[in-house]
């Protein structure tokens, strides 16, 4: 902050050309890997780009697959803030789907901004309260929070299931049983007559909100301290369980909002196909944007890309569209693995002192 | 009036009883694996991708060249690797293993359906089944009790790694990385050498689940076959407080849970399949609050995985 220069400093450099550098890689990896299945290598990066970002037809596509990454990703980097780690983003996204499909059946006689407003403060709170009761444990009890929120997605999983098969069924889904159908006039709309949904917006808006409280306010520096050091934070007098469990609900509210928007604009209601791993996929959205809600905007825009264009791949080159999961799979290998980069290439090291940070 | 009509209840019980060994095997291997690796101080929530690369890699090789034992070989052979993928990321400086492990799952899933796609369809010679139903003349009993011989490697895999785990030098020094890595370090005991071998090992084993998901039961390739068993792994650890022969008895739960849903079913009553499918997590996370403590940690838990939060 106190640099006078105008030049982004080396660590911003580095933290740009490791991610990149990796990125590149992965792009070679997987190229070569088309290669021997007898695609040529640049037309899988033509074809990739083309789905991804070639037309607004495609961009459209991207931002929707954007959406729900982002919002989920906010889910493991909030709690990652105040030093939890959970992976309950897919239970926080179902229980929210599931909240916000009841909250909207039950308001269908209200005017359409009340029902609106209605669903998307149940999904927040459903899947806040889901993925904070995981940090309370984890805080007060020592039950490791990684392993409650796994065992949590299955439980929020099969609960809907039940629900959805039983007292919410609605008797006219046959084949893949669901709620009934939130009214057209009160889901969500599409942005300037696109196939883009609000929710690009919810998750961008969402995502500089969590950088705004988490990197420029006192309480995202208390955070910082409950992350470094739970014990001196309480000794300084911070309400650490407090904190915890407030960044940890907002996660959750943020996946839960995922799951409203997936319910109240894509699916329309609540069923098995809300569960399709955006959840999962987050995860390593938040791990590969290092917990920061900037850098989710610009792994989810281009992870939501890579997604959209697996049927790209498959028209364009005959490729199984399960290639586009082997493409994610190499991306988050790499860039996981320059992780351990940071710090290695004496290029990126400051001259002068830097300025100490908690 | 349900006794009127269908087979009697002690035909479904032992039927339930041949779902619960049968439905027991994968999380056998799958836990046995994730228990040696967490022993170690290391978690693999990767087993998925494990699971799903090794049914799809044992299938396409017993298809192949006509034998099921060469495609166990290869499962635990693409185990093997996948395993030492994520415990080499995993000691690489700053990385956390819960994101390396979901990353396997994304790069295992991806691998097995690029390759997978051309052999959803046929079937692949399947491992031979052992008849312990023979004494008896009723076809319901023989069908329940046709068992696999890798539910008796499961047992002796577990047997074996109990003592290993407790009984051996190199078992010792495990649980030692795993418990205190530093001290073990200090002593001369590499930690970063016996993570990786207890982790490639671990995902060796989940591999032969992976195996007999394709080659046993229920003996076809499909993208959802392995239906989380894999990423349950964890779970089902936890569940045996971190003890193979535990474990064992934890996979013949999970299995008989896994297996009541469609016994009910086929007896009419449908009412809370999911919510049975769903009771071993909740079991779990029942006993991991119930043995928790305002301060310390799960009995037999390595203190490794707890400095890993």
């Amino acid at each position: 902050m106190s640099r006078s220069s105008f030049l982004p400093s080396r660590k911003t450099l580095e933290s740009f050309a490791i991610p990149v550098g990796a990125f590149l890689l992965s792009m070679i990896l997987f190229g070569a890997f088309c290669t021997l299945w007898g695609a040529p290598f640049l037309s899988v990066f033509s074809s990739i780009y083309r789905a991804g970002f070639g037309s607004w037809y495609a961009w459209q596509n991207s931002l929707l697959r954007a959406a729900p990454l982002m919002l989920c990703a906010l889910c493991t980097a909030l709690p990652a803030r105040a030093g939890i780690i959970t992976v309950g983003n897919e239970g926080a996204f179902v229980v929210g789907g599931l909240a916000c499909a009841v909250a909207g059946l039950w308001t269908q006689a209200a005017p359409a901004w009340v029902s609106l407003f209605a669903m998307a403060v149940a999904g927040a709170i459903a899947g806040g309260v889901w993925i904070a009761s995981a940090a309370a444990l984890q805080h007060y009890r020592h039950v490791n929070a990684v392993i409650s929120s796994l065992l949590l997605n299955y439980i929020a999983i099969a609960c809907m299931l039940q629900l959805v098969e039983g007292p919410l069924r609605d008797p006219e889904s046959l084949n893949s049983p669901a709620t009934r159908a939130i009214i057209p006039a009160h889901q969500l709309g599409h942005l300037f007559h696109s196939r883009v949904h609000w929710g690009i917006v919810f998750s961008v808006v969402a995502s500089l909100l969590s950088w705004l409280f988490l990197d420029h306010t006192v309480w995202g520096m208390k955070l910082k301290i409950v992350r470094g050091n739970r014990r001196a934070a309480t000794l300084i007098g911070l309400p650490t369980g407090a904190l915890i469990l407030t960044a940890s609900f907002l996660g959750g509210a943020a996946a839960g909002l995922a799951g409203m928007v997936e319910v109240a604009a894509v699916q329309g209601r609540a069923g098995h196909a809300i569960a399709a791993g955006y959840g999962y996929v987050g995860i390593l959205v938040a791990f590969l944007a290092r917990q920061s809600p900037l850098r989710i905007i610009v792994v989810s825009l281009i992870l939501g890309a890579v997604v959209a264009s697996g049927g790209g791949l498959q028209r364009d080159l005959d490729l199984p569209d399960a290639s586009i999961a082997v493409f994610e799979g190499i991306v988050f290998l790499l860039i996981l693995a320059s992780e351990a980069l940071y710090g290695r290439f004496t290029w990126f090291e400051e001259k002068e002192l830097s300025d100490a940070t908690l | 009036m349900p006794h009127s009509e269908g087979p009697p209840l002690w035909i479904l019980a032992v039927a339930l009883f041949g779902a619960a060994l049968r439905g027991s095997i994968p999380y056998m291997f799958v836990s046995l694996g994730e228990c040696l690796t967490e022993k170690s101080g290391r978690i693999n929530l990767g087993m998925e991708g494990v699971l799903l690369m090794s049914a799809m890699t044992s299938f396409a090789v017993s298809q192949a060249t006509g034998s099921p034992w060469l495609g166990v070989l290869a499962a635990v052979t693409v185990g093997a690797v996948l395993g030492l993928i994520h415990a080499g990321l995993s000691e690489l400086r700053g990385v956390n293993d819960i994101a390396a492990g979901i990353a396997m799952v994304v790069f295992g899933s991806g691998l097995a359906f690029f390759f997978g796609k051309q052999f959803v369809a046929p079937m692949a010679p399947q491992l031979p089944v052992i008849e312990l139903g023979s004494w008896s003349a009723n076809p319901a009993i023989r069908a329940a009790l046709r068992i696999n011989p890798l539910f008796f490697l499961g047992v002796v895999t577990a047997f074996v790694l109990h003592y290993l785990l407790l009984h051996t030098r190199w078992g010792m020094h495990v649980r030692a990385v795993g418990d205190a890595p530093e001290a073990a370090q200090s002593m001369g005991i590499s930690a970063r050498q016996h993570r990786v071998v207890a982790t490639t090992i671990g995902a060796a084993l989940a591999g032969i689940g992976g195996a007999h998901l394709t080659l046993c039961f229920p003996g076809i390739w499909s993208e959802g076959i392995s239906g989380g068993q894999g990423l349950m792994a964890v779970a089902l650890v936890i569940f045996a407080q971190w003890a193979p022969l535990r474990c064992l008895a934890a996979s013949l739960f999970f299995g008989a849970a896994q297996a009541l849903g469609p016994s009910l079913q086929s007896i009419g009553f449908s009412g809370y399949y999911h919510l049975l499918n769903a009771s071993p997590y909740v079991l779990t996370l029942v006993l991991m609050i119930l043995s928790s403590s305002t301060r310390g940690r799960l009995t037999g838990m390595p203190r490794a995985l707890e400095a890993n939060q």
